[in-house]
């Protein structure tokens, strides 16, 4: 069992020169462009890093144990939010169960139990997909970057058969127009904002508790310091692997069928498009840091929301991506300094 | 459809068969010789095609458009006055330096960390590119599309043949790279890629600049595919940023490295036309078979596949030695 020592060292500051000129750069930077920022974008962007943050957090964990950049996550996500719209519009109206607006939200009550599902079913999804594929490239012992490319090929297939399915064009969750919510200083937020940003706050303290509290917790961050050390003092590293795939692809179900609500539409390659700024999240926060990922998806949510005052919406994934590329740069271990880096 | 237009399809069939094996061979050098892992071959085949076609394309008439400024019709700016024949060269020379020089920028921050680093950048360099192209009307008319790309040799025949000619262009250009790509696999410096792609340590352990290593092979790659997305350009004759989506721009390729044998530049270009001819020729097939979708997702199957049955794909990688070493035990 680690001690909850180990657990501070790795999101404590490890404060270097390179490190302290860039955070005062930024901080200066950011204190410059304070009052010329729009409120309003800042919180769109603390809604956008949530769904961000329920995406890197798996990617970060999958990472740290499974040791490969899961390049699936995003179809995992899109997987999510359409096994969600076939509970809304297929199953759940047969046993009478369908409506729209609930209370102030645009979605109904449905979708709140469609959600479950959607988790439940990528995340065994996930599993069977360890066990007939990467588990055996892990029995070959092949290079990390193999496992990648492997999930190259399964990305493609789950987007393929997506589009099998439900068809490449845009679609929706049953919904209503709803009034929006005004604050000061110009802040407008839609309920579901409010909603999406429960939720994460909700997953994120489960996923804390889970690490910290739970001996399955510990056992995980035990294999993602020393998988090898892990397996010699006897924890079943099968069964932590098979947690690692559920939490990450339930985080990343969860965070498609936000993201189905935040758009107010579901698009095939809606996860494919959003890997951008989930792997720029991961960077900045480390590697393998689930706190880090948590950190550098608001960086990254809130940075590219507020450019827009700017530039063109359209330009946010480039916005990720170059942000991305400064901290690689500067500090490619990330703001925390997460597992290795090379 | 009668015996000219099945021969007239197939050359249309066998140029893009081709460009897509010039693409195969710069992935063959990126993941097949040195397991450099680039999922935004579209970026490049995207820079590729438009530094190409913006040389080349006559300038907007402002009367037609608003938003499209730019244009190149460098051929006729009278400082090199060669014609568009010679133009060709000239663009497809421009676009294999503007990839490389990209290239290099992406790989000068990525390559001295994982594998994995190198990816995330190149999907994110495939994104910015098509943004940039979608956004900047000027450039390039965003999502209207850059139309009248000249054609290379377009005067010396009819336009019902031209396709054989430019066919003709296509093979010479994938010949002659797929020597030098071979000529370098065999040289020392390609042993090296493999001895990097099998263990790194060991590589830097004998003394070998593994970041520099993999820095030129992965300008080399680059340098490949924005020529073939130059020969891309002059055959379509007409972008848009739709033109690069992520399937018939970076994963259709890798399906192509994967059946043909990653490690083997024989198998890259049999692979491009072997998985071309089965994408293209499943579109006459009735019910399920032609539907896009479907191919989408088999495409995905098919990578799958490769890696976990056959992980060499057809012809599997030749054994490379140098001719110092042979007989010897290796």
């Amino acid at each position: 069992m680690l001690p909850m020592k180990n657990m501070t060292r790795r999101i404590g500051l490890a404060w270097t020169p390179a490190l302290t000129t860039a955070v005062i750069v930024a901080a200066a930077a950011a204190a410059g462009l304070l009052p010329f920022v729009k409120m309003g974008l800042v919180v769109n962007g603390f809604i956008l890093g949530s769904i961000i943050a329920l995406g890197a957090i798996g990617i970060t964990l999958i990472y740290g144990i499974l040791n490969f950049a899961n390049v699936a996550h995003g179809d995992y996500m899109t997987m999510g939010a359409y096994v969600a719209l076939f509970m809304v519009e297929e199953a759940l109206p047969r046993v009478g169960i369908e409506g729209q607006g609930l209370g102030p939200f645009t979605f109904g009550y449905p979708v709140l139990l469609a959600l479950p599902v959607a988790v439940a079913v990528v995340a065994i999804g996930a599993i069977a997909l360890d066990a007939v594929i990467y588990r055996r490239l892990r029995d070959r012992r092949v290079n990390a970057v193999v496992l990648a490319m492997m999930s190259l090929g399964v990305a493609i297939a789950l987007r393929g058969l997506v589009q099998i399915i439900w068809s490449g064009g845009t679609q929706h969750y049953p919904r209503e127009s709803r009034q929006v919510y005004h604050l000061p200083m110009d802040v407008r937020i839609a309920p579901d904002s409010i909603f999406i940003a429960v939720v994460t706050v909700i997953l994120v303290a489960a996923v804390y508790l889970l690490l910290t509290r739970t001996r399955m917790g510990k056992a995980m961050r035990a294999t993602a310091d020393n998988p090898d050390l892990a397996l010699v003092s006897g924890i079943d590293t099968q069964s932590v692997i098979r947690w690692t795939w559920a939490i990450g692809a339930g985080l990343a179900a969860t965070a498609g069928v936000l993201l189905a609500v935040s758009q107010a539409q579901l698009l095939p390659i809606m996860g494919w498009k959003f890997l951008i700024p989930l792997f720029a999240a991961v960077t900045l926060g480390g590697i393998g840091n689930p706190y880090g990922a948590l950190v550098g998806a608001f960086i990254i949510g809130v940075s590219a929301e507020v450019s827009t005052q700017w530039l063109n919406p359209s330009y946010k994934p480039a916005v990720a991506f170059a942000i991305m590329i400064v901290m690689l740069l500067v500090r490619p271990r990330g703001i925390f300094g997460g597992a290795e880096y090379r | 459809m009668d015996v000219i237009g099945v021969i007239s399809y197939s050359a249309g069939f066998a140029i893009m068969a081709g460009i897509y094996g010039v693409f195969a061979l710069g992935l063959n050098v990126h993941w097949g010789s040195t397991g450099l892992f680039n999922i935004g071959i579209a970026g490049f085949f995207a820079l590729g095609a438009y530094t190409a076609a913006l040389m080349t394309t006559q300038t907007p008439d402002p009367a037609l458009f608003e938003d499209f400024k730019f244009g190149g019709n460098w051929s006729e700016l009278g400082f090199l006055d060669l014609g568009i024949d010679l133009w060709f060269f000239l663009g497809l020379g421009a676009a294999s330096i503007v990839c490389g020089v990209i290239a290099l920028a992406i790989g000068y921050v990525t390559l001295r960390l994982r594998d994995d680093y190198l990816a995330i950048a190149t999907l994110g360099i495939a994104e910015t590119v098509r943004l940039f192209f979608l956004n900047e009307k000027w450039v390039a008319n965003g999502s209207k599309g850059l139309y009248r790309i000249p054609k290379f040799l377009g005067d010396w025949i009819s336009p019902e043949n031209y396709d054989y000619l430019y066919l003709v262009v296509v093979l010479v250009v994938l010949a002659a790279l797929y020597a030098a790509v071979e000529r370098a696999a065999k040289s020392p410096w390609g042993r090296v890629l493999r001895a990097i792609r099998e263990d790194e340590t060991a590589a830097e352990a004998s003394g070998k600049n593994v970041f520099n290593f993999k820095l030129q092979a992965f300008i080399m790659g680059a340098i490949i595919m924005g020529i073939g997305g130059a020969l891309f350009a002059h055959n379509v004759r007409f972008l848009s940023p739709l033109t690069f989506d992520p399937l018939l721009a970076t994963f259709i390729i890798w399906a192509m490295l994967m059946v043909g044998g990653s490690g083997n530049n024989k198998g890259a270009i049999l692979g491009a036309f072997l998985v071309w001819g089965i994408w293209s020729g499943t579109q006459f097939l009735p019910g399920v078979f032609s539907d896009p979708n479907f191919r989408f997702f088999m495409i995905g199957v098919l990578i799958v596949a490769v890696i976990l049955i056959r992980p060499g794909g057809i012809l599997g990688e030749e054994r490379k030695v140098a001719r110092s070493a042979d007989g010897a035990r290796i």
